[in-house]
């Protein structure tokens, strides 16, 4: 085959994906790859860098599916992505996702991806949706212009792959001119000077499309302007030329590139579209939709809902799921264990596999149902587009916090599983917000932790047990909501980033979209979260069976003398004592461990539970162990997560320690607070 | 662009249904650029789809933005 020339001594050809946020550029990206991935109306969900493997007419593809972005300024993290992966990793060919009913907003990305003398192709992408719109592009014209191959494809069916690939093949060997803005004299003269220079630096020309690099120098790119600030001569003549530039215009010279970007796609797109609807028409049933979503009054009690039926469906649906999940691991412990005694294995085996591996396994899987549920409601949200509804309405009380209304998903998410709550930060663009996020994510009061409430609760507050609990949760907000403001005040004085966000149009979801993405997330905590769990279950196991012959998690296991050893810093709370203390250290395991944990080291389930622990707490010392579990240390599930999500142990063990502390703050303060007021 | 004698106004300050033409934008430069790569800029014209409480819902194009109120201030505009 002829194509063989080009990919000759290669391996295999480096495709990229680029394209706006809502483009259909994850769509178009599992269709050619086949790859399990998250297709989502939020902006920015692809935040990590993806890869699939094709092959087409016996040519292997690398595809490389790139951050959506609006522009490839230095802006946001992931233009930062897009654009290095660009400039530095030199794809073969970059397949523009293009949306068709949004030509002209999507063409700014494709002016700076042609700036860059990327090998373009453009994906003329969700055709059938602008056709139903009355929007009809001609795709020859707009091929004609920007000197660029254009296809025209649905990639939500299918439609317009194959010939897209085709001419991603013959792209490979493209070696003419493409489409190039005319800045307009002052400009290009600018430009043509940095461009003479930067040619004559050798480093910079090898590694830089002169012209590009000419342009972003006087859009002042931040990036851009910090990596050469040593070459002084360059960066003179830069400063020389911006000034020069702003007298004349008037104004900062980024702006004049941008406006003239703007007017030149304006041109290209009156050239393109044969018949553009005008705004009033656009979107009507949508912003009929969003009329009662969004409204004042409506807005809030539609979103609670919206809510209290993402949480039915997640635990209503779930725990009976749980619960015959833990009942199964219960069976097969006991009758691999029965089996074991049978061969006559030694008593610490048969420990090391039931109260170790099986439990251990047992108490992963516990969490499948839940959360693969709750998952596949939040994708059922956001796939619609009513996810960026929610962070609209929401934005009031989050901009309170200093933060604004995408930050408030996460923490709702939270109240079911931290470990999602966290994972959905992600979706955050400003770096601060989303940590200050991660880090008062614990605070929202997860599923796992209510048994422990119950169980106090009902010991103590039998007539009031839903106020009590309700106000341990109540609690766990104005802690998330006072230690959001401290974070944001001390740690990070940055500026929350403006507030803007794309409503994508609302869409009917796909159950394959609701699957893939389901499966993708879920895999992911049970992968990642699942084996940090086992890992410390086999190491409580050892904790609580060693040294060799004590009983298991007694007081003179390891476990029982690290309780001991921490039950004196606990006493100032109220519940200074081996067995609390070992409960709450099997609570990092898992919360709802805690209660399990009290029942082995009192020996007694049930009815007997509640009658050991009012002998053993007092109501003041309860509400403060409650108080305690809530707030200290997130179990190693969250734990994982914050590793993972901020990629930092520095702030993993930051939300370890603040957790600790201001949990154990807490609980002194309510012990010994009510103890002033005689309540104790 | 500029018809002569408009009244150049906020975005903020305009009612859910009226459309207007960017005539400015005032503020640093992180929400310029911000709003530059949004395509707000300026003979852009934008329709207030709603404006209330809390951030604006804009049109441009084909697009539809929530928009921060402290935003939509420095955002000048035209009624058209």
């Amino acid at each position: 085959m002829e194509k063989m020339g080009v990919l000759e001594g290669r391996k295999e050809l480096v495709v990229a994906l680029a394209g706006n946020p809502n483009s259909g550029k994850t769509s178009l990206f599992n269709e050619l790859t086949g790859s399990r991935q998250h297709v989502g109306n939020w902006p920015g969900v692809t935040v990590e860098k993806k890869e699939g493997r094709l092959k087409f007419e016996g040519i292997d593809f690398k595809v490389v599916d790139l951050p959506g972005t609006y522009s490839l300024g230095a802006y946001t993290e992931d233009e930062v992505i897009a654009r290095n992966f660009i400039i530095y990793d030199k794809p073969d060919v970059v397949i523009n996702v293009v949306d068709a009913t949004n030509l002209e907003r999507n063409l700014y990305l494709t002016m700076q991806l042609l700036e860059m003398n990327a090998n373009l192709v453009i994906a003329l992408n969700m055709s059938d949706e602008a056709k139903a719109k009355g929007i009809e592009i001609d795709k020859d014209k707009l091929s004609q212009i920007l000197k660029v191959p254009v296809v025209m494809t649905v990639a939500t069916k299918g439609e317009g792959v194959k010939e897209l690939l085709e001419n991603v093949l013959k792209a490979v060997e493209f070696k003419g001119e493409r489409y190039r803005i005319d800045y307009g004299k002052e400009l290009e003269e600018g430009i043509s000077e940095l461009e003479s220079l930067i040619k004559e630096d050798e480093e910079l020309s090898k590694k830089f499309f002169p012209r590009w690099l000419a342009i972003k120098f006087i859009e002042n790119d931040e990036n851009i302007m910090k990596e050469f600030s040593s070459k002084t001569a360059l960066m003179e003549k830069v400063k020389l030329i911006q000034k020069k530039l702003e007298g004349i215009f008037g104004e900062d010279a980024e702006v004049v590139v941008a406006d003239k970007r703007y007017g030149v796609i304006s041109g290209i797109v009156k050239e393109c579209v044969k018949k553009r609807s005008t705004p009033e028409e656009r979107y009507t049933l949508s912003d009929r939709i969003d009329r009662i979503v969004t409204n004042k009054y409506l807005g809030i009690p539609i979103f609670l809902v919206a809510m209290w039926a993402v949480f039915e469906f997640t635990f209503a649906l779930g725990n009976p799921l749980s619960d015959w999940i833990e009942m199964f691991f219960d069976w097969l412990g006991e009758v691999t264990a029965s089996w074991l005694l049978s061969i006559a294995a030694p008593d610490i085996l048969i420990s090391f596999i039931r109260d170790g591996i099986i439990a251990g396994v047992g108490s992963v899987l516990v969490f499948i149902p839940p959360i693969f549920l709750l998952f596949f409601a939040i994708s059922v949200l956001e796939d619609s587009g009513y996810m960026a509804r929610a962070a609209y309405v929401m934005d009031r009380f989050m901009t309170a916090l200093g933060l604004h209304g995408k930050s408030f998903i996460p923490m709702l998410i939270g109240f079911g599983c931290n470990v999602p709550g966290i994972m959905a930060t992600r979706t955050l663009e400003n770096k601060e917000d989303r940590l200050v996020t991660i880090l008062v994510n614990p605070l929202m009061s997860c599923a796992a932790r209510l048994p422990v409430y119950v169980l106090f609760a009902g010991a103590f507050f039998a007539e009031n047990q839903g106020l009590v609990v309700f106000s341990i949760y109540l609690l766990g907000i104005v802690l998330a909501v006072i230690m959001a403001k401290i974070f944001k005040k001390f740690l990070f004085k940055g500026k929350t980033a403006p507030f803007v966000m794309e409503l994508p149009p609302y869409r009917v979801p796909t159950l394959k979209g609701l699957l893939i993405h389901m499966w993708e997330r879920g895999s992911l905590f049970v992968r990642k979260a699942g084996t940090i769990i086992l890992g410390v279950v086999v190491l409580v196991w050892i904790l609580s069976s060693l040294p060799a012959g004590v009983e298991y998690a007694s007081a003179e296991s390891y476990i029982g003398r690290l309780g001991s050893a921490v039950a004196p810093i606990l006493k100032p709370a109220g519940f200074g004592t081996w067995e609390a203390a070992s409960a709450l250290i099997f609570g990092i395991l898992a919360k709802e461990t805690v209660v399990g944990t009290l029942g082995v080291v009192y020996g007694a389930e049930g009815d007997a539970l509640f009658e050991a622990i009012r002998q053993h707490f007092t109501p003041l010392s309860a509400y403060a162990f409650m108080v305690m579990t809530l707030i200290y240390i997130p179990c190693v599930a969250t734990i994982a997560a914050i590793r993972r999500e901020t990629n930092s142990w520095k702030w993993t063990f930051f939300a370890i320690g603040y957790t600790l502390v201001l949990g154990w703050l807490m609980a002194v303060l309510v012990y010994q607070g009510g103890r002033i007021l005689g309540l104790g | 662009m500029l018809k002569k004698g408009g009244i150049v106004l906020p975005l903020s300050m305009l009612p859910p249904g009226k459309k207007a033409v960017v005539v400015d934008i005032i503020g640093g430069e992180g929400i310029r650029r911000r709003l530059i790569d949004m395509g707000i800029v300026r003979g852009v014209e934008i329709l207030v789809v709603k404006n209330d409480v809390g951030p604006l819902i804009v049109g441009v194009g084909e697009m539809r933005f929530a928009l921060g109120f402290g935003m939509a201030q420095k955002i000048l505009v035209e009624e058209l």
